[in-house]
């Protein structure tokens, strides 16, 4: 008896909370967005400057007179790479601060924590990362590249410069393993052979044996989508071991978090890599952001592959509230969905209607000294991976991440 | 006979690399019965210190051999005076503070360095071994701890510091009663744990990359090594050292580097089942 | 112990009772769920470190545990009942038989620390590098570092499209708490709660007197994990994701921290301890002037130098010499903990 009580005297409190909350949200009538991103903790080296991109993109749209002529208030919180934080401020944002985008999640794993809050609230959600693609949501919005973006314009480019057999080092977690099995499916569509392949998790920081191995194996070139500081030590290994200068090296991961410019030149030189952006692309595009950023920051060699995408989402999402000439989310939806597109500081950038990933440039590129030189840049390149798996034009209630068989 | 001789190596620098991480919290808990858990961020801020050294132009060798270990030194010499000396006797308590320690010291590096991954590269170049080319900078670390190991043996074995700190070790009632501060031996003794890690941290900058949060991969290895060791300081250090090493770098070899860290691990608590008191609780007692 | 059981009974449940009427009031239900959670993690190794005197440094281990367990048989079975029963006994099992190769083999102070931390590790380890397709339990994929999304979360006890969620969610949490903490109690004041509290203070004196240690400790390590096993399942069904992170040291850590700053040999104070920091790191992650690392590590020295016995006790102690109440109860937390720490 007492419990029913206490539980009715509880619902009636909680009912009383519920009624107090939307009045502090809604106080102004400015347009909420809400960020979530790890600015402390191991993964604060990606999240800072996402953050900073994130804050630069709101004051410029704001300075341009703001969105539907209302202002852009941030509601940014630090998850401190903590996953359980991730789904409390998800919570916060969705519940409490009633938000009307959140943009964030930097880990796989965090993305997953917080997306199907997002779609249970109806909040509109982008995930501005890199990542090993097969998401399949209406609710969400990718602008990162995925394995196959990459993988499909560095693999021939490669073993065009090394030879056919391929050795594959790579990071022991979903997007290491799905990246894997794209290199291997285009290695072998090249014509070339996949000699071993190994995994590592995260924190493997000693590499001696496998490079002892890889010499035993002796190939032609190796593929290393390895993660993290702790991976980092392979690059310096391999150089130390004077390995460097007879068989090269190839990734899709390092640099992201600007790990090439922690390399000296002699250790990177040479490593091939695909992305969407690099600091030293000479576009005019790429030049304007990096003044703005430099006014706002005093200091550009903080710019990475995902502050650029956080930026390119922002920019992606506000063009589409514009389109839509309402911050609904439906409304948001459909006029993406009609493939809007920007020229961001890495150029253009479409939304993939079928997908909700974005087709971007894709530019071939060798480190030289601690910079990113641009060799070859392939325009618009579509998620092709996610494609294979996910239409949400055919099936708008999908809510899966896929695995892609290849 | 290539391989065999590359991989003798590569197990050898398994072995030094455990001895050289495990050094300076072995001296602190064998001498001190205190467990250092900020042990990790003192090679953090060892890595760190090289670093910023070599950044203002000095000779790689000496901020590695001669700065790092004096800087963080003189830092755990401070943490020693405000903190630990409270503390002594509370072994619990004193893992407890050093483990907030840690956390500081992660706090703070983060806000003075930023926390992109940095780094120098290795000084002494790879070389070719029949078919095989090896890590040049195994060789050093190898010495390193060689080096390191004979020193330690011959300052205890051999000074009027070392008599007064074994004695310390056994009896500091004692060695106190015989009027020897032990106050100022504790000092003295975590002054030299907190240097051999800066040390340590140092010697290892160049192979790995370098973040505030670096040291949390040491605290662990270096944890079991000296647990396992147990009482007696040198011969404890170098012979749980080795049968991890072994163990670890043969898994490593037959099947993959987890593997070798998850067999250390088992190992480790095999081992600590069958002698609880650590291996020089049963083998070589009454050594160094 | 002065007070009756009755009474003790009677000011928990009050108590209790006006916290859940009131913390909603003050902070969302989906945040108190969590905190409620942590309390009753902080509370698993409250029991038995600060009762039973085992310092286990993997605490995380069974939580984690837990939460896997649940994840995994709600995919398989799409029914939440018998995965929560799991996921108490499996964390309790492996306690059993990890607290029995420990205690039968004397194993004490660090060297406990030591092997429970190993332990934690290899699991941590181990959960992390299963991203492989060939890691799979029935339907469950492992996922490595990733973790597992997408399962069923708590329902009612045969209607698996009946969810408990939100506020009601919150209710179940805190009544779980409520009732694990009475249990807490009444195990506490039974022979096993004062035969565990005298193997704390001397284990030797309690073996001559003929108790056989090894199995008493082995069981109460097995109780804490029991404990903290049904927190990770809560846990699961909170976040919808369970990680590797849940096994991680710092997981552990944050544990034994919650302890210490609580009051440790108080069944209170870990619970304390537990929900204001964690409540106290969500508030920090709202701002961005000093990094957050940095305070956690400040408040556990501070702590452990300025108030090594924790908030609860420094609180009581206050609060009797105010009101001059000299009857006091002869204090389980006056532990020596010169003796296990």
């Amino acid at each position: 008896m007492s419990l029913n009580r206490r539980e009715l005297i509880g619902g009636a409190a909680a009912l009383s909370t519920a009624a107090m909350l939307p009045q502090a949200a809604m106080a102004a009538d400015t347009i909420q967005l809400g960020s979530i991103l790890d600015t402390s903790g191991i993964f604060d080296a990606y999240g800072k400057p996402m953050d900073q991109a994130m804050r630069l993109a709101v004051k410029e749209i704001n300075d341009a007179g703001g969105l539907l002529g209302r202002q852009v208030k941030v509601a940014a919180y630090d998850t401190q790479s903590d996953m359980a934080l991730y789904s409390q401020y998800a919570q916060q944002l969705t519940r409490q601060d009633q938000v009307d985008v959140v943009h964030g999640g930097i880990l796989s794993a965090s993305r997953e924590a917080i997306r199907q809050t997002m779609r249970k609230t109806k909040t509109l959600y982008f995930y501005n990362v890199q990542y090993e693609g097969g998401v399949c949501d209406r609710n969400i919005f990718v602008t990162g590249v995925t394995p196959a973006q990459q993988v499909e314009v560095l693999v021939p480019y490669a073993m065009k410069k090394s030879g056919p057999k391929v050795h594959i080092l790579a990071a022991d977690y979903n997007y290491g393993q799905i990246t894997a099995r794209w290199i291997q499916k285009f290695v072998e569509e090249n014509g070339g052979e996949v000699v071993a392949t190994d995994f590592f998790p995260l924190d493997v920081a000693d590499f001696g044996s496998t490079i002892t191995k890889i010499q035993q194996t002796s190939p032609d070139l190796v593929f290393a989508p390895l993660v993290g500081g702790a991976h980092l030590s392979f690059f310096r290994q391999w150089s130390a071991a004077g390995m460097k200068d007879k068989i090269p090296l190839a990734s899709t991961t390092m640099g992201v978090g600007n790990e090439h410019k922690v390399l000296t030149p002699e250790e990177g030189n040479g490593i091939m890599v695909a992305y969407n952006y690099s600091q030293e692309l000479g576009t005019p595009a790429n030049i304007a952001f990096k003044a703005k950023w430099q006014a706002e920051y005093g200091d550009t060699t903080a710019i990475h592959e995902l502050a650029v995408s956080t930026y390119q989402g922002i920019m992606l999402w506000a063009e589409g509230v514009r389109k839509a000439g309402s911050i609904e989310r439906d409304a948001v939806v459909d006029a993406l969905e009609t493939g809007v597109s920007i020229e961001g500081p890495a150029g253009k950038v479409t939304i993939d209607p079928q997908t909700h990933h974005a087709t971007v440039d894709v530019h071939i590129m060798e480190f030289e000294s601690q910079g990113m030189t641009v060799i070859e840049t392939l325009p618009q390149r579509a998620p092709i991976d996610t494609q294979a798996v996910c239409n949400l034009q055919a099936n708008p209630d999908d809510n899966t991440q896929y695995e892609i068989e290849i | 006979m290539d391989l065999s001789f590359v991989i003798f190596v590569e197990v050898l620098y398994g072995v030094a690399s455990l001895v050289l991480i495990s050094a300076g919290l072995a001296v602190v808990f064998g001498m001190m019965k205190v467990i250092n858990l900020a042990h990790g961020e003192f090679m953090m801020m060892g890595g760190y210190a090289t670093i910023t050294a070599v950044g203002y132009g000095v000779n790689v060798f000496v901020a590695m051999l001669i700065i790092a270990p004096l800087v963080v030194g003189l830092i755990g010499l401070v943490v020693e005076r405000l903190v630990i000396r409270h503390l002594y006797g509370r072994l619990i308590d004193t893992m407890l503070a050093t483990w907030g320690l840690s956390l500081v010291f992660i706090g703070l590096a983060t806000m003075i360095f930023g926390n992109t991954t940095t780094g120098i590269s290795t000084p002494i170049p790879g070389f070719a071994f029949g078919g095989y080319q090896v890590n040049g900078y195994n060789f050093f670390i190898i010495i390193v701890s060689i080096l390191l190991v004979i020193t330690m043996y011959a300052i205890l074995r051999g000074t009027r510091a070392g008599l007064i700190a074994r004695g310390t070790m056994q009896h500091s009632d004692m060695a106190s009663a015989l009027g020897y501060s032990s106050d100022r031996i504790y000092m003295m003794t975590f002054f030299c744990g907190s240097a051999l890690s800066g040390l340590a941290g140092a010697v290892l900058a160049p192979l790995v990359g370098l973040v505030p949060t670096s040291g949390g991969a040491y605290i662990a290895k270096a944890f079991i090594t000296v647990i396992a060791g147990g009482p007696s300081l040198i011969a404890g250090l170098v012979s749980s050292a080795t049968s991890f090493g072994l163990v670890s770098q043969f898994f490593t070899f037959t099947i993959s580097p987890v593997i070798g860290e998850v067999a250390l691990l088992i190992a480790a608590v095999i081992l600590l089942r069958t002698m609880p008191k650590g291996i020089t609780g049963r083998f070589f007692k009454g050594k160094l | 112990m002065s007070r009756r059981a009755s009474q003790d009974v009677t000011i928990t449940l009050v108590v209790s009772a006006f916290l859940i009427w009131f913390l909603p009031l003050m902070i969302s239900t989906y945040t108190l769920t969590v905190l409620v959670i942590y309390g009753m993690l902080g509370l698993s190794l409250g029991l038995i470190w600060g009762f039973g005197g085992i310092l286990c440094f993997g605490q995380a281990a069974f939580f984690g545990l837990g939460a896997y367990t649940y994840a995994i048989t709600a995919i398989n079975i799409g029914e939440s009942t018998l995965p929560m029963i799991l996921a108490v006994l499996v964390p309790a099992v492996f306690a059993a038989l990890l607290g029995a190769m420990m205690f039968y083999g004397r194993l004490t102070d660090v060297y406990l620390g030591v092997i429970t931390l190993v332990v934690t590790l290899i699991l941590f380890k181990f959960m992390n590098s299963t991203a492989g397709p060939q890691y799979a339990i029935g339907n469950a994929r492992l996922g490595g570092f990733n973790g597992i999304p997408g399962f069923q979360t708590l329902n009612v006890p045969g209607d698996p499209s009946a969810y408990i969620w939100g506020d009601t969610y919150f209710y179940v949490c805190a009544l779980a708490l409520v009732i694990v903490f009475l249990l807490v109690t009444w195990l506490l004041r039974s022979s096993f709660g004062r035969i565990a509290v005298g193997i704390r203070e001397n284990e030797v004196r309690m073996g001559l007197m003929g108790y056989n240690v090894a199995a008493r400790k082995t069981m109460l390590f097995a109780i804490g994990a029991a404990i903290a096993g049904l927190a990770g399942a809560l846990f699961a069904n909170w976040g919808e994701i369970v990680t590797p992170n849940l096994f991680s040291l710092g997981q552990s850590a944050e544990i034994i921290i919650w302890c210490i700053v609580g009051g440790l040999g108080t069944r209170f104070g870990p619970i304390v301890g537990a929900a204001g920091l964690a409540y106290l790191k969500f508030m920090l992650g709202q701002q961005s002037m000093i990094d957050n690392t940095l305070i956690m590590g400040l408040i556990l020295v501070l702590f452990v130098l300025f108030l090594p016995r924790g908030l609860v006790p420094a609180i009581e102690t206050l609060l009797n010499s105010i009101i001059g109440h000299k009857k006091r109860k002869p204090k389980p937390h006056r532990m020596r903990r010169a003796r296990h720490g």
